[in-house]
């Protein structure tokens, strides 16, 4: 059914910030097609994970290939959308409209000195659409509430037609009505093939929904399809984290990473 | 006055030149206070004196600089200062606009010591400080013109990735575009707008050029490039507004420039609470 080539590969991945390691010995594939949830507690370094595969940072030891390349040789970042954690807290009084934000979705794709064409034009008005936020087209982005940003910012993503989606915490500040359409349209995403990797706290709410999961906790202690992962969670949470951990509830934030 | 700007070379310069600041200075305004950087066009500025006055100092001692217009010296200072702001953005990571005092501070010590050595104020410095309508030189026109071309057109080509860059650093990473070169071509064409736009506004009204039309804009406009279009029509206002009234009232135009910029953006703020009072 699925086609087995990994879209992602880390091969014992070691980073830190400053001294203490933030990632220890994480290795995980990623295949074509797959709907890889990322669970673990704040800290855990779900972020630092997705900034590397990014290559906005670099790891300390070893190796990233992203679509069977070296990351470092890798110059396709147009096959690759991204909505980061932080979307909410860009500058809100940027004077931009919801047009011109998912517009600059294309600018790596469109290449240098390049402007926007009728068929561009066309694809940015039909993504919009598809997130549901025509009617909002020519209001400044800073004018909309924290769950339609979010959304602008998905449809950003979309806009180059990426053949791998990445979202942190993309739900955050969305309202449990608006989470619950979210991840169907996420889900229809991964039906038209294209592969999705989500940094989630909210394990329930994904796990019929995704194929595969991972629970990071600086090292990679659980990774599996996600009826493997129903019948660990069956033997205790804590046994998949490494330690005792509160996984739901989001304010146990120091003890995460001591 | 367009009599006496027919007949009279020096009008004709500081016209010319002014209408072409009166654009550019606010085109690069609206991306300098979408990034949250405004204080980088007064450190710059401070850094563009700290030159002028280094040349001024040094012409008395060669007759080379002596013939040199002091403001070729000013912007190779203001492209160093940005330079040095970027070095140091990257040594703070975590206090970037820490860069910007250092630099405006050095810019303002550098400057201070020219200026005593060079036996303080004379006419000359007193005439970048605060701009002037009759220092403006057909080689300054030229000058400002060419920095003028320069800048429209690499605003134009790279575009959608100074926006993308403006509105989201991080993403602008991720997506892999040359963020770094985009960046530091963009602060070279800060330190040189800033440099072109002295002779005019004068040193230390330069930044207000860059910020307050933008400032302006910001409360009506929709979308960035209505942004960038009202910020060039009030720059432009301002600066003709300016120059005309400078002329009858014989004000210092930078000044006057400023005020009405000032008056623009009083009425902008007023306009819009009405506009949206009357909503409610
Ligand atoms: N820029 C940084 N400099 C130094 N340390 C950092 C930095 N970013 C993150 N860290 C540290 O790295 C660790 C992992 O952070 P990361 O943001 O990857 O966690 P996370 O799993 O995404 O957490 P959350 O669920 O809160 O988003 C944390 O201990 C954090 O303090
Ligand atoms: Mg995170």
């Amino acid at each position: 059914m699925k086609n087995n080539l990994p879209i992602i590969e880390l091969n014992h991945i070691y980073y830190r910030y400053d001294r203490e390691n933030v990632l220890e010995d994480v290795s995980l594939r990623i295949e074509k097609g797959a709907f890889l949830g990322i669970v673990g507690p704040n800290g855990s370094g779900k972020s630092t994970l997705l900034k590397l595969i990014l290559g906005l940072i670099k790891p300390q030891k070893g190796t990233i290939k992203l679509f069977g390349e070296e990351i470092k040789h890798f110059r396709d970042q147009q096959k690759i959308g991204f909505v980061s954690q932080k979307a909410n807290s860009f500058n809100s009084g940027f004077p931009a409209t919801v047009y011109e934000v998912v517009a600059s979705g294309l600018t790596k794709k469109m290449g240098l000195f390049r402007f926007l064409r009728k068929q561009d034009e066309d694809k940015i008005v039909k993504v919009i659409k598809s997130v549901g936020m025509q009617q909002f087209m020519n209001r400044n982005i800073g004018e909309l509430s924290g769950g339609q940003q979010q959304r602008v910012f998905i449809a950003r993503a979309l806009v180059s037609e990426p053949e791998l989606l990445i979202l942190d915490e993309p739900t955050v500040g969305v309202d449990a009505e608006n989470v619950q359409s979210f991840y169907e349209m996420l889900e229809d995403l991964n039906q038209t093939g294209i592969t999705l990797l989500l940094v989630t706290h909210d394990i329930g709410a994904i796990s019929d929904k995704v194929t595969n999961v991972a629970c990071l906790n600086k090292g990679l202690f659980f990774h599996g399809t996600s009826s493997e992962f129903e019948e660990q969670k069956i033997k205790g949470i804590s046994e998949i984290y490494g330690h005792d951990v509160h996984l739901l509830s989001h304010e146990h934030h120091e003890g995460a990473h001591t | 006055m367009i009599s006496g700007i027919l007949q009279y070379e020096f009008l004709q310069n500081a016209f010319l030149s002014g209408i072409i600041i009166g654009a550019i200075a606010p085109l690069l305004g609206v991306f300098i206070v979408v990034r949250r950087l405004s204080l980088i066009a007064d450190a710059l500025s401070h850094v563009t004196l700290a030159g002028i006055a280094a040349s001024l100092f040094l012409g008395k001692y060669s007759t080379f600089f002596l013939g040199l217009n002091p403001m070729y010296m000013g912007m190779a200072f203001s492209v160093g200062g940005a330079v040095l702001i970027e070095k140091l953005r990257t040594v703070y990571k975590h206090y970037q606009e820490l860069a910007i005092p250092i630099i405006l501070s050095g810019g303002i010590g550098l400057g201070v010591i020219f200026i005593s050595l060079a036996d303080g104020f004379n006419t000359d410095l007193f005439s970048y400080l605060f701009g002037s309508v009759s220092a403006v030189s057909r080689a300054d026109l030229w000058t400002i013109i060419i920095i003028s071309l320069f800048v429209v057109l690499t605003v134009v080509l790279i575009y959608k990735e100074l926006f993308l860059l403006s509105f989201d650093e991080e993403y602008a990473k991720a997506t892999g575009i040359a963020a770094k070169s985009i960046h530091f071509i963009f602060i070279v064409m800060v330190a040189l707008v800033i440099a072109a736009s002295m002779r005019i506004v004068g040193i230390l009204l330069v930044s207000s050029l860059m910020t307050l039309p933008v400032a302006a804009s910001i409360r009506i406009a929709r979308g960035f490039k209505q942004t960038i279009l009202f910020s060039v029509i009030f720059g432009e206002a301002s600066v003709l507004g300016g120059l005309f009234l400078s002329y009858y009232l014989d004000l210092a135009p930078g000044g006057t420039i400023v005020m009405i910029a000032v008056l623009i953006l009083i009425l902008t703020v007023l306009l819009k609470k009405l506009v949206s009072g009357r909503a409610v």
